[in-house]
């Protein structure tokens, strides 16, 4: 698909940088006109995303985190955030509900959320090397609207 | 975030206003832990009404303080979530553990 526009942020694996890149990203995928519902879940997929790369993929050292939003045909908003971290050893185990290696702090649930709140999920991970994860949600038109 | 708090008859209601991410969520925990200590309540409301935005971290705060009524012998629900919070917690399936309250008119 085409890329329509798009945007690359690049940050330490600081905690205080997740409410900046939910923050950021919202305000980019603004331009696709979405409703405040759709918006909520665009922000709670990058922070999601993002507290992953800091809790797990950086467990006791800081980190590149990239994250990467494109708009592509048909509405359609693609995420994408990557870490050169420590890398998932069990994709299909993270991915289950509750599953958690981040102690009483963390619930668990992360990819859950990410992959009820958006359309497709993509993780790919080699051990040592890090971690990308593809999101995509297509941002319906609104009646009333060319 | 802020935590404000209300204490009447035993019933403690706890305020969240803010954002609870995981960059909060750790300091928020230890402060709601020293909060029951302190009054001991037998029912506890979680009001997430002034909550702007919450992600899985803060299922995990809220399951923290219901964990610790349970093992104190009392109770502890969620009340009032706007639209975001109450879409991650209803993604979670906290519900099936914790009571959450949803007031009409409250929704954001």
């Amino acid at each position: 698909m085409n890329t329509k526009n798009y945007i690359r942020l690049e940050f330490p694996s600081q905690s205080v940088n997740e409410g900046f890149a939910r923050g950021a990203v919202a305000c980019f995928a603004a331009q696709l006109d979405p409703t405040l519902e759709e918006l909520g879940d665009i922000k709670t997929v990058v922070s999601e995303a993002v507290t992953n790369c800091i809790v797990h993929a950086y467990p006791d050292t800081l980190g590149k985190v990239l994250v990467k939003a494109r708009i592509l045909e048909e509405n359609t908003l693609e995420l994408v955030i990557r870490d050169w971290g420590r890398g998932i050893p069990d994709i299909e185990k993270a991915r289950q509900p509750m599953y958690t290696t981040g102690g009483a702090d963390r619930s668990g649930m992360g990819f859950t959320i990410m992959e009820s709140f958006m359309d497709s999920l993509r993780v790919r991970s080699a051990p040592g090397k890090g971690t990308t994860v593809t999101l995509r949600r297509k941002i319906s038109l609104r009646s009333g609207r060319l | 975030m802020k935590v404000l708090t209300s204490f009447k008859n035993g019933l403690l209601v706890l305020y969240f206003e803010g954002e609870l991410d995981h960059h909060e969520s750790r300091d928020v925990a230890q402060r709601l832990e020293r909060i029951l200590e302190e009054y001991l309540p037998r029912d506890c409301a979680m009001d997430l009404s002034g909550l702007r935005f919450m992600d899985s971290s803060g299922i995990a705060v809220i399951l923290r303080v219901y964990r610790r009524m349970k093992e104190m012998g009392g109770r502890a629900w969620v009340e009032n979530p706007g639209t975001q919070p109450l879409r991650v917690l209803d993604a979670s399936g906290i519900d099936r553990v914790v009571k959450i309250n949803v007031s009409e008119g409250v929704r954001s």
